[in-house]
């Protein structure tokens, strides 16, 4: 395999260019793909406004001023460790092990929880302290931003919820590996827009 | 089709056809590689191990990277001809990406440098 896709131009086989149309699990791969693509482009957009907005805080708290950092480490690493269970139970799943797969979607859903409780209470301190969303364009903006993410999160866990029940009710059939696969792709993509955040948003705002 | 059968000339991210690359060890890399980015993220941001004005830089820099541990070690994603589709739609991605926030920040900025400062009274 590695050596035939490292020789230039090998001659391709005739059944291979009419081998009908591919299997589904690479169509509904590539589709989810597309749109978890297009869902880090929406992101895009509360990117640019928050970047752009950041400035106006309108005579009131500022980013320095309001974030924790060692809480935004703890949060970091809830996700990250999530996201390696998360890929630890796709494992588990390819390799048709209902248990290992249940294991380590259940410590996935503990730590997207715990990430979730953090960011709500953060959020909560916030609010009591008078830097709620309706304070400065700039809260506006954080709250937006960061707030998508957060319901982005508490969505996957329950999709992982669904997911776990139709491995026990269901087995890890073809289809049901298939809905594992999508939500593993749509939990890591959650990850990689929560370094965004990370660096836009807390780094680089309690630096400026 | 049954959707179960490994075919050889596409592929999906997230999914791992080379049993090297589809290991407990590649995800274990991927998770060590990323603690150490964001390690080295919050600590260029606390101190002044960089010149203080290319923080900013340095920060980006890290980010860029440990988003390439994840697609790399996560989603999987390599260079090879099999992942043709699934680099061009990121690209493509990326591309909007770079277009939304650079230009959104470019355009603003320009406003605010032409905007005429309200005279005091």
């Amino acid at each position: 395999m590695k050596i035939e896709t490292l020789t230039d131009t090998p001659p391709e086989p005739m059944e291979r260019r009419h081998a009908g149309p591919a299997p589904a699990r690479l169509v509904v791969g590539y589709g989810f793909w597309i749109f978890i693509l297009s869902d880090i482009v929406m992101f895009s957009a509360l990117f640019a406004a928050y970047a752009v907005l950041s400035g106006n805080t309108a005579g009131g708290p500022t980013g320095a001023e309001l974030f924790n950092l060692r809480n935004v480490f703890i949060l970091t690493m809830c996700l990250l460790f999530s996201s390696y269970t998360c890929g630890l139970g796709v494992l588990s799943a390819e390799r048709l092990r209902p248990d290992g797969f249940l294991i380590f979607a259940a410590l996935t859903f503990v730590l997207g929880a715990a990430f979730l409780f953090i960011e709500i209470s953060e959020f909560a301190g916030m609010i009591s302290k008078g830097a709620g969303p309706s304070r400065s364009a700039f809260l506006s903006a954080f709250f937006t931003l960061v707030g998508m993410h957060g319901t982005h999160v508490a969505l996957g866990l329950l999709w992982l919820v669904f997911m776990m029940a139709q491995v026990v009710a269901k087995g890890l059939r073809a289809v049901v590996r298939r809905r594992v696969l999508c939500f593993s792709l749509f939990w890591h993509a959650l990850d990689i827009v929560w370094i965004g955040v990370m660096t836009l948003v807390y780094l680089m705002g309690v630096e400026r | 089709m049954t959707g179960d059968d490994h075919v050889r000339d596409d592929r999906t991210p997230g999914v791992e056809q080379h049993e090297a690359m589809a290991s407990v060890l590649w995800y274990t890399v991927g998770l060590g590689l990323a603690i150490v980015a964001t390690i080295a993220s919050f600590v260029v941001a606390q101190t002044n191990l960089l010149w203080p004005p290319g923080i900013s830089v340095g920060l980006i820099v890290l980010a860029l990277a440990q988003i390439g541990v994840h697609l790399v070690f996560f989603l999987h994603l390599g260079s090879g001809p099999d992942d043709t589709n699934n680099i061009l739609a990121l690209a493509f991605g990326v591309l909007i990406v770079f277009l939304v926030i650079a230009g959104s920040i470019w355009i603003v900025a320009n406003l605010n440098a032409n905007m005429t400062t309200m005279p005091m009274q």
